[in-house]
């Protein structure tokens, strides 16, 4: 059980850390184009245990990172094994309960609160550039943990304005902030739904060519808005509501606490400015459009005859992981669906029950007995209240969080998909030169001075082309793998929040129950 | 179907339920499971004249066999101790013989316990098969564990109202010196043949009497005595409640069950195999609880109410008799015809209505204060189990909770939860 004390966990096995040089990864899109970036593309051996921010971030270690953690750090398990002390208690609860902690999901506090104040750091090239061993993963994640945000949005007032078929539901979207690049400390906006589409749209076009993660919107859904505009005041249109509410809140701080998005223009002009044209052709890139076309970039890369020659396995081994992992989540969504349904059908059952259990009671001829069951029917009812609180944690902590990150999952494969198209563009600009190159041979042979310059012209060109493609894609590559990073730190942590928040919803409503039946107790204790 | 070894979790004996379909329970041992249930009626075992109980029962395919242990002091029995081997239709075959003899027209019969029903569990096992493929092994592991403790759930049940309807019977003044309770208690051989006839004879009696019953005391019969006219209007309205109440609460324990398989399923996909687990346990097991105490409690209930309608239906087909003979005896005075036969026969038809009338107000006057009884019992102790469980599932959210939260503080949030655990 010492193990467990252990701030740190021991060193695991599997991993090798280069102490090499920091080389640290600037920006993703910083356009400095400096060529220490460029050996970067020789394969970085960095192993599949490296993945552990435990050791060097500032953040406690997490049990429960990743995946990988638990296959290269079976010292790990068995710390939580030997927690697993249970088995020599009494307690019998706890006699079967083995811990196997292979959940990849659960990370520590939740990323709406910064942890720690100050802008990023953009100057730390503070190594040696020429320290060209490969850039260990655990330091790439250094300086992620160094970063923060004291960027805050919510979501808040739904309103509905406007009439019948064109009306629409208007956001205030409240901004607090201490960074000096917005207009001031604390402000406000009106929003609807499809300027949140804009925004994506907007940032994917630009973002998303560097390999960048962009956030993916929640979903259109025509039969909901539908409901809601045509002015049903119905549960369900009110429940739609605030599921929206509620999406596009994550959707708009997952935005902002991604370093880079935080600077694009786009973003700012989204959070300030007070009119904002109307987004057009929001079709495309919502719930199914969004989709397919990630599902088209698959296709087209699937289709490249070229094998992409992968040096470095990372990125297919952690290609393969995402995909893994959204099948899984895919899964577990619709048990957890499966598991709202079921509560609300509990709901239903238990008022239909206790309305009988009434009408039992009124029917008693003792009286004692009579009060006792329709105290039980009022026990029951509000039985069936807690169950309806129960089903909406269900649904918004947990359902929710999985639908989120099922399209997150589908946005990072998208990255994946962009760094193919960046090393296609790049072969294909490598043959366009070999071409010219031999065209030009040609031309010498045949002796055609005058065309000969015009060759010699493109393949200069062409030469610098290839250049700049096998730059762009080495950077969209760093890009990638920084954002996957800390994608699944923040995936991580999203996790782990969500889930405490879900198990202390749980606990309320154990306590809630336990003091309705202390209460019934005595009721029937009194029959006689 | 691997057969684990296994021990019960209560008192480690290795002493385990019979198999069920091939494979071992791996909960309890019966004692525990018995222990672990009370009875729904209130403790009818404790004149110690005639004890009866059912220690043991094997479930052979979908056929279970009872073993009935009796312990007597009386003499009309040969030994002071034997068990014999009984199956369901010996139980009813019992009931409808006690039902159709005259002498106990007086009386509530107790209700004729329930066939064994193992088609719900059974329909999830064939489905679970089905699924097999598609299932993670931990998965399929924990679903067959459930299913098993469904199995278990329906056995425990069936086990109880078999015997409950022996002790009903062996309480009761009158009833506990029939000769063909006598003979169901002691006969060492096979009843089968006794069965047989006993259906050739009796047939559809039964089925008719109930068919017919409700119009007799519908058609409005003029009753004589408040108490019995108290007692139809009440019992009648009583039942179709009941009836209500028991179907809505299987429906309630059904959603119970469900969302305790979801948990497993949950569990078993985040192969978080401690919280999720106990906690799916605990859910099923509250299910489970749930279901043997108030829908139990009501649908026994529901069954004794019936029995008490049917004494109502032979007392006012008695009392139609009666008003019959009355008639009869007029018409015969008037023709001056067989008099002396018509007097008998409106004579005989008074004692018997007069007779279960008598006997009958007792039963009923009993019959509402054992009703009375068990509910009480049996509410109190549902609220503990409710509470009980509460309280389990609490401190496992809360060791949940400091786990992710203190992972590197395990020795600490541990400790925590260990003192939660001890003030269950």
């Amino acid at each position: 059980m010492a193990a467990s004390s252990d701030r740190n966990p021991p060193p695991f096995p599997a991993s090798e850390e280069p102490e090499t040089g920091l080389c640290d990864m600037a920006d993703g899109d910083s356009d400095e184009g400096e060529d220490i970036f460029v050996n970067n593309s020789t394969p970085v051996a960095v192993s599949r245990g490296v993945s552990q921010p435990d050791q060097v971030s500032e953040e406690p270690p997490d049990l429960f990172s990743e995946e990988e953690a638990i296959s290269t750090a079976p010292t790990l398990s068995t710390t939580a094994k030997s927690n697993g002390v249970h088995s020599d208690d009494e307690n019998d609860l706890f006699a079967e309960a083995h811990v196997e902690l292979s959940a990849d999901e659960c990370g520590s506090s939740a990323h709406k609160d910064p942890s720690s104040s100050g802008p990023r750091p953009t100057s730390s090239f503070t190594q040696s550039p020429a320290a060209r061993q490969p850039t260990s993963l655990e330091q790439l994640e250094e300086e992620e943990a160094k970063d923060s945000f004291d960027v805050d949005v919510s979501v808040t007032s739904p309103e509905k304005i406007g009439d019948g078929m064109n009306a629409y539901v208007a956001y205030k979207v409240s901004t607090r902030t201490s960074l000096n690049m917005f207009r001031s400390k604390t402000f406000f906006v009106r929003r609807r739904f499809s300027d949140f589409l804009g925004l994506y749209e907007k940032l994917s076009v630009k973002q998303s060519l560097h390999g960048c993660i962009v956030p993916p919107p929640p979903e259109k859904s025509v039969v909901g808005m539908t409901k809601v505009k045509v002015g049903m005041d119905d549960p369900s249109s009110v429940e739609f509501v605030e599921r929206r509410r509620a999406a596009l809140e994550r959707y708009l701080q997952r935005v902002v606490s991604h370093p880079s998005l935080l600077q694009d223009p786009d973003v700012r002009e989204f959070l300030e400015r007070e009119d904002l044209p109307r987004a057009v052709n929001t079709q495309a890139l919502s719930g199914a459009g969004f989709l397919k076309m990630i599902n088209k970039a698959s296709d087209a890369v699937n289709k490249m005859t070229i094998k992409m020659n992968e040096s470095d396995t990372w990125f297919e081994d952690k290609f393969q992981e995402v995909e893994n992992e959204e099948q899984q989540l895919r899964k577990l969504h619709a048990v957890v669906d499966s598991l709202v349904n079921h509560r609300k059908e509990l709901c239903m059952n238990t008022a239909v029950f206790a309305k009988s259990m009434a009408m039992l009671g009124n029917s008693e001829d003792n009286t004692a007995l009579s009060r006792a069951l329709s105290q039980l029917a009022e026990v029951e009812d509000k039985m069936e209240q807690l169950h309806q609180e129960q089903a909406a944690s269900d649904f918004f902590i947990f359902a929710e969080l999985l639908a989120d990150y099922i399209r997150m999952l589908g946005a990072v494969r998208g990255c994946f998909d962009q760094r193919m198209r960046a090393w296609q563009r790049w072969q294909e600009a490598q043959s366009t030169l070999q071409k010219k190159r031999e065209a030009e041979a040609k031309l010498l042979w045949a002796n055609k001075p005058d065309k000969l310059q015009q060759a010699k012209e493109e393949i200069t060109e062409w030469e610098a082309r290839v250049t700049q493609y096998e730059r762009d894609f080495d950077r969209i590559g760093m890009t990638v793998r920084k954002e996957v990073l800390r994608f699944e730190k923040e995936k991580a942590k999203d996790f782990k929040s969500q889930i405490i928040k879900y198990l202390e919803s749980m606990l309320q409503s154990e306590q809630r129950l336990i003091k309705f039946w202390e209460a019934f107790l005595p009721e029937a204790k009194a029959i006689a | 179907m691997v057969v684990i070894p296994a021990f019960c979790l209560n008192c480690c004996s290795r002493q385990l339920i019979q198999q069920f379909l091939g494979t071992v329970l791996l909960l309890y041992c019966f004692r525990c499971v018995r222990s672990i249930i009370r009875s729904v009626s209130v403790d009818l075992n404790n004149d110690a004249s005639l004890l009866i109980d059912i220690p043991d029962a094997l479930c052979e395919r979908d056929k279970v066999k009872f073993t009935v242990h009796t312990k007597t002091t009386l003499s009309s029995f040969q030994k002071p101790e034997f068990s014999v081997p009984r199956q369901h239709e010996d139980f009813i075959w019992l009931h409808d013989t006690l039902v159709e003899t005259e002498d106990y027209a007086g009386l509530i019969i107790p209700p004729a316990p329930p066939k064994p029903d193992f088609e719900g569990p059974r329909e999830k096992m064939h489905k679970l098969g089905e699924g097999e493929a598609t299932m993670t092994k931990e998965e399929y592991t924990k679903m067959k564990q459930e299913l098993e403790a469904e199995y278990l759930a329906v056995f425990k049940k069936t086990v109880q109202v078999h015997e409950i309807f022996l002790q009903r019977l062996s309480s009761h003044p009158i009833l506990n010196k029939d000769r063909n309770f006598q003979i169901f208690l002691e006969y060492d051989q096979d009843l089968s043949v006794r069965r047989k006839n006993a259906k050739e004879m009796f047939g559809g009696f039964f089925k008719n009497m109930v068919k017919s019953a409700d119009e007799v005391l519908i058609s409005g019969v003029k009753e004589v005595d408040d108490f019995f006219e108290q007692e139809k209007t009440f019992l009648l309205d009583y039942y179709s409640k009941i009836k209500d109440s028991t179907a809505k609460a299987e429906k309630m324990t059904r959603s119970h069950k469900n969302i305790a398989d979801d948990y497993i399923r949950i569990s078993a996909t985040l192969n978080i195999t401690m919280s999720f687990v106990s906690l799916q346990k605990v859910e099923g097991r509250v299910a489970s609880d749930q279901e043997l105490k108030l829908t139990e409690l009501l649908r026994y209930y529901m069954r004794d109410i019936q029995a008490a309608k049917d004494l109502l239906y032979r007392r006012a087909r008695a009392l139609a008799d009666y008003e019959n003979s009355n008639k009869a005896l007029d018409k015969a005075r008037l023709k001056s015809k067989d008099i002396p036969q018509a007097e008998e026969h409106q004579q005989q038809c008074l004692q018997k209505f007069d007779k279960l009338s008598e006997s009958g107000k007792k039963e009923l006057t009993s019959f509402k204060g054992r009703r009375v009884v068990a509910f009480r019992k049996n509410l109190i102790e549902m609220a503990e189990l409710e509470i009980k469980h509460a309280k389990v599932r609490s401190s496992i959210q809360l060791y949940y909770i400091c786990f992710i939260m203190c992972t590197n503080e395990l020795q600490y949030a541990w400790g925590i939860c260990k003192i939660l655990c001890e003030q269950i």
